[in-house]
């Protein structure tokens, strides 16, 4: 893909006799939302972690905003590079307002705090209100919002999503994709989300990458995948989803 | 190892200022201070403070080290000449230190040490202060009747029936037990291993039936034994002497002559006399030294001197009257805590960071660091004896290691195990591994590093104790002198202030461990 925000290309890796990622090759557009969904060991966190250099291949081609992921030193990759982990790992002993502006301060902008505010205000938490207050004291919900603000919060080119809403309850992760679709109208920023839930990546993804074995079995938009799923396995997954009749 | 060294050196850079023993002293322009130490049990106690008053109405400085350790350690310490002077049994010269066969005849004996020992170690020894201390195998009255035990030998034949209590000492040494069962085919029901200290009381409470006692013991009288004859002449002769090291032979030549002046004044009598003003009575060593000096006319006697009944005051005013000294061994106390502890966290806390970077080696080198842990203390302080000889190095440096492992242990599996989910986003989101150290590891772990120095510090309180054995000082002194004249009130006035300390330890460090609890974590 021309002018891809992120882009793999025959990216392989193993763990010993085990192969994560078996030739996988993805692209995703500037300001696209991109979902990898598939069950566990199927490599879609794996290739996540690809893109910050958290995993690093042994083989393929990582690009980023067309630069070879390989030759940015990683440290700078990830300060220019938003996170999100399942569980918001927030620093238990930051205040929410510096939590959120944790990469703005490693990045040196003097207007980090300005801008860790900001992001708070956009994910629904005032810092006015919520800024000064310990992550222990929030809601499961609240801190993934600061988690997603952190993310934010020094406007990265891109974000990196590590299934953000799995460890929440049914009505709270609601609220939150809710949240997030909301965001990204306002916000169009390039996404990559990794989830479990194929319902959560047709609602909040342009595109969908089905991944088994290490291998990318389809990738294609909600819409598509629905009315041509390309293999049986995408079929299985689609019907246990409950979006098609089994 | 730089670190190492540098903690050699500043525990070296201390020692001069806390008084310690380490720096050999050498000519200054005044006379220098007179070293004089015993061994701990009672008679030892009051030949060495007889030595010291000799010596301070001669006009000389006295440094006291009452107490300072057992044969071997006594003995090391005058052979590097850390100590000037303490009183010695020729038996137990010929046989503990120069490894020789028991000799029988009492002269050749100490021809044989004084000959030996000038021209082994360059020490020498005084003409003998004129009575022996030989072992007196003592059972009670009641078990000499109905026995009929006269001699060994009826103590030999009665053996299977008999329980020993033996000091450790006795146990090992060729011319104790061993030697005992040799001569005399003498082999008891059971032996168990007893400290000076309770020997006497558990011969009287019936918990053995036969125990190693001294022959000028006053306690052999006070419970009413019966010492068996040892008519095989199986103990060699001990007669005590002062030993002097080679330093102050050259230093300050006046010392043997006035020690000289004890040679062949003191009778076993008068020895048992003044030993059981000690060990029954529990007047003051001080006291009874000036006593028994001015009773051979060689100090005059202060009359002045109020008659002293320790015994009939109560415990506080006991306490209270050595309020000065507890303070000071106190104070003593905690420097060798503190200087060991602030060692260990300076070697302990960088070293478990290195470790948490290279954990496939962690494990291995925290272990190590553990089995030092497993070392009895004792024995510890005893193989540090060849390196550092006695006094406050020594000591600082066993409380150092003993400290290092609580440290070690709880900063690296702190800093290992701190909150994984928030490391895990830190590095993510682009911090340095020095960043996560500084910034999440570090302040995550510091409530339980702090845990750690905790339980290192109060630890270390107990274990200060002991230090006492090699002449480091501190509240151990009064423990280790009141388990040789066994003196409850003494030892008490030792261990009460150390266990206050240890809890005021806790206390404090307790407080700085809540200080550093991170507020945002319930």
């Amino acid at each position: 893909m021309d002018n891809a925000a992120l882009e793999a290309v025959g990216i392989i890796k193993r763990y010993g006799t085990v192969t994560a990622l078996d030739q996988v090759s993805l692209a995703v557009a500037p300001g696209e939302c991109v979902a990898l969904v598939g069950e566990s060991g199927s490599g879609k966190t794996t290739l996540l972690r690809c893109f910050n250099r958290m995993v690093e291949p042994d083989g393929g081609q990582v690009l980023v905003n067309g630069d070879d992921a390989s030759r940015v030193e990683p440290i700078r990759l990830r300060r220019h590079t938003g996170y999100v982990p399942q569980e918001g790992g927030l620093l238990p002993h930051w205040r929410v307002l510096r939590n959120a502006a944790m990469v703005p301060w490693l990045l040196d902008q003097p207007d980090a705090t300005t801008r860790a505010a900001a992001a708070l205000d956009l994910v629904g938490l005032p810092a006015a209100e919520y800024g000064e207050r310990w992550p222990s004291e929030l809601s499961g919900g609240q801190r993934q919002r600061v988690a997603i603000a952190r993310a934010l919060a020094s406007d990265p080119p891109v974000i990196l999503l590590d299934e953000p809403f799995g460890a929440l309850d049914a009505i709270t992760r609601g609220d939150l994709q809710e949240s997030f679709i909301a965001l990204r109208r306002r916000v169009p920023i390039t996404t990559l989300l990794v989830t479990h839930d194929l319902n959560e990546a047709m609602r909040l993804a342009d595109r969908i990458g089905v991944m088994r074995k290490g291998k990318l079995e389809q990738l294609a938009s909600p819409r598509e995948l629905l009315a041509h799923p390309a293999t049986q396995y995408v079929q299985r997954l689609l019907q246990r989803a409950g979006v098609v009749a089994g | 190892m730089k670190t190492f060294r540098r903690v050699l050196l500043a525990g070296a850079l201390w020692a001069p200022l806390l008084g310690g023993l380490n720096t050999p002293v050498h000519a200054q322009t005044s006379p220098r201070a007179v070293i004089v130490a015993s061994k701990p049990f009672g008679e030892s106690y009051l030949l060495a403070e007889m030595f010291a008053q000799v010596l301070e109405a001669r006009g000389l400085r006295v440094d006291r080290r009452p107490g300072l350790g057992a044969t071997e350690i006594a003995f090391g310490a005058l052979r590097d000449n850390r100590i000037d002077v303490f009183p010695e049994y020729t038996g137990t010269a010929l046989v503990a230190i120069l490894k020789q066969p028991p000799i029988a005849d009492r002269q050749e004996a100490f021809r044989t040490v004084h000959r030996e020992f000038s021209s082994r170690f360059g020490l020498l020894w005084l003409p003998p202060l004129g009575f022996e201390n030989t072992y007196a195998i003592a059972v009670r009255r009641e078990t000499a009747e109905k026995y009929h035990l006269k001699t060994l030998s009826d103590l030999a034949r009665a053996a299977p029936l008999l329980t020993a209590g033996f000091t450790p000492d006795f146990i090992g040494r060729s011319d104790g037990l061993p030697g005992l069962a040799r001569a005399y085919g003498f082999k008891p029901r059971q032996v168990r291993s007893l400290l000076q200290a309770v020997k006497y009381q558990a011969l009287a409470e019936g918990s053995v039936d036969v125990i190693d006692g001294y022959s000028t013991d006053g306690r052999l009288a006070k419970y009413d034994l019966v010492v068996l004859e040892d008519e095989r002449h199986f103990f060699p002769p001990y007669e005590a002497a002062a030993v002097l090291s080679s330093a102050i032979q050259r230093d300050v030549p006046g010392v043997a002559a006035a020690l000289g002046e004890l040679s062949g004044k003191l009778d076993v009598v008068t020895m048992r006399k003044l030993n059981e003003r000690i060990e029954i009575d529990g007047e003051p060593i001080p006291d009874v030294a000036r006593d028994a000096l001015a009773g051979l006319g060689i100090l005059r006697s202060d009359s002045t001197r109020a008659v002293s009944n320790v015994r009939v005051n109560g415990f506080f005013s006991y306490m209270w009257d050595r309020r000065g000294q507890i303070l000071s061994l106190t104070g003593r106390h905690l420097v060798l805590v503190a200087v060991s502890l602030v060692a260990a966290i300076l070697i302990a806390i960088p070293l478990g960071l290195l470790l948490e970077r290279s954990r496939s080696s962690a494990e291995g080198v925290i272990r190590s660091v553990g089995l030092l842990q497993t070392v009895p203390s004792i024995a510890l302080l005893a193989f540090m004896l060849p390196l550092l000889g006695i006094g406050l190095l020594p000591a600082l440096f066993a409380l150092f290691l003993y400290s290092l492992y609580p440290i070690l242990r709880n900063t690296y599996s702190g800093v290992r195990d701190a909150a994984p989910a928030a490391v895990a986003a830190a590095e993510a989101l682009g911090m340095t591994p020095h960043q996560v150290l500084r910034h999440v590891r570090l302040p995550l772990a510091a409530p339980i590093i702090m845990a750690g120095i905790r339980t290192a510090g109060v630890i270390n309180v107990g274990t200060a104790t002991l230090a006492a054995f090699i002449g480091a000082g501190g509240l151990g002194d009064p423990i280790v002198a009141g388990l040789a004249l066994s003196d409850t009130r003494m030892i008490l006035s030792g261990a009460l202030p150390a266990a206050l300390l240890a809890l005021v330890v806790d206390l404090v460090l307790g407080s700085v461990e809540r200080g550093l609890r991170i507020e945002g974590l319930k």
